[in-house]
């Protein structure tokens, strides 16, 4: 899927809006996906999995770091993500499906902190993104 | 058959009271149109879809959004016994209505979203999780009399 010049609109928009709070929310949002998709936990088995554990914070941070640098360069995720792309299908492999899973999460924790944000046209322009990078993530799998 | 601890019950039942189910009902139909728009295939007759505001503002849209969600209502009633509240429903969506049960698994997180806007802080973890399985719980049950 393609993303229109609305769809970069609409995501920059809520980038600039989410942007001070990012590294709690990427925090957040594993912590909900964990939570919520126990399985998801078997990629962190070296991980202390508690809420509010330094090592959630600090990958929440990571993860919430990339989508910023894809949306810094939305007109070329693929040049921007390369290297975490060669990562996740070399080292990784994480199994496709949880890129929706983790995705999800974090549209809930927009709509939690930022629901008037969360229109549906930018709800769909979101998912559209978080789509894109999974694709991405995943596009040297194979 | 699937279990609810005590406190799964607390979180959906606390939740659910506090749901005003027209409301929610038609922003997460709606929502579903505009996000997937793909699923608008199943819905000729609703007329007008061309636009997030049509859809939004679409009668025929709200007023099945509510009936969805009504129904989903009686999936909190039956938490011990979903196969069966949805038996009829299930024969509906696959012999009439044709609906891949994928459709129920995306209006299910959409709902999730739609709480969470409105429930914000109060949709935490355990209560996003507890709904997490409660609405596949129940896409799976209107899936299960699918041949």
């Amino acid at each position: 899927m393609v993303l229109s010049a609305a769809d970069k609109t609409n995501v920059k928009s809520i980038f600039s809006k989410i942007g001070s709070h990012a590294d709690e929310y990427g925090a957040e949002t594993l912590d909900r996906m964990f939570t919520a998709y126990p399985q998801t936990k078997t990629y962190f088995p070296h991980f202390d999995l508690h809420h509010g554990s330094a090592q959630i914070k600090a990958h929440g941070k990571k993860v919430v770091n990339a989508l910023i640098e894809a949306v810094n360069h939305i007109d070329d995720i693929s040049g921007a993500l390369s290297k975490l792309s060669d990562l996740h299908a070399q080292k990784l492999r994480v199994d496709p499906v949880n890129f929706k899973l983790l995705g999800h999460c974090f549209l809930v924790v927009v709509a939690i902190h930022h629901p008037s944000v969360l229109t549906p046209e930018a709800h769909a322009s979101l998912d559209k993104f978080l789509c894109a990078v999974g694709a991405v993530l995943t596009a040297k799998y194979r | 058959m699937v279990h609810w601890t005590a406190e799964e019950k607390q979180l959906i039942a606390s939740v659910w009271s506090k749901v005003n189910v027209e409301e929610c009902g038609a922003e997460a139909l709606a929502r579903l149109l505009i996000v997937y728009p793909w699923t608008q295939r199943f819905f000729d007759a609703f007329g007008n879809l061309s636009s997030p505001t049509a859809i939004i503002g679409n009668p025929k849209v709200r007023a099945h959004g509510k009936k969805v969600l009504t129904s989903f209502g009686e999936a909190v009633k039956n938490l011990e016994n979903l196969k069966t509240t949805y038996s009829k429903l299930s024969e509906l969506h696959c012999e009439k209505l044709h609906v891949d049960p994928e459709n129920f698994r995306l209006l299910g997180d959409i709902l999730i979203i739609v709480l969470a806007a409105h429930f914000t802080k109060d949709f935490t973890p355990a209560c996003q999780a507890t709904w997490q399985k409660l609405v596949g719980v129940v896409a799976h049950a209107l899936a299960y009399k699918y041949r």
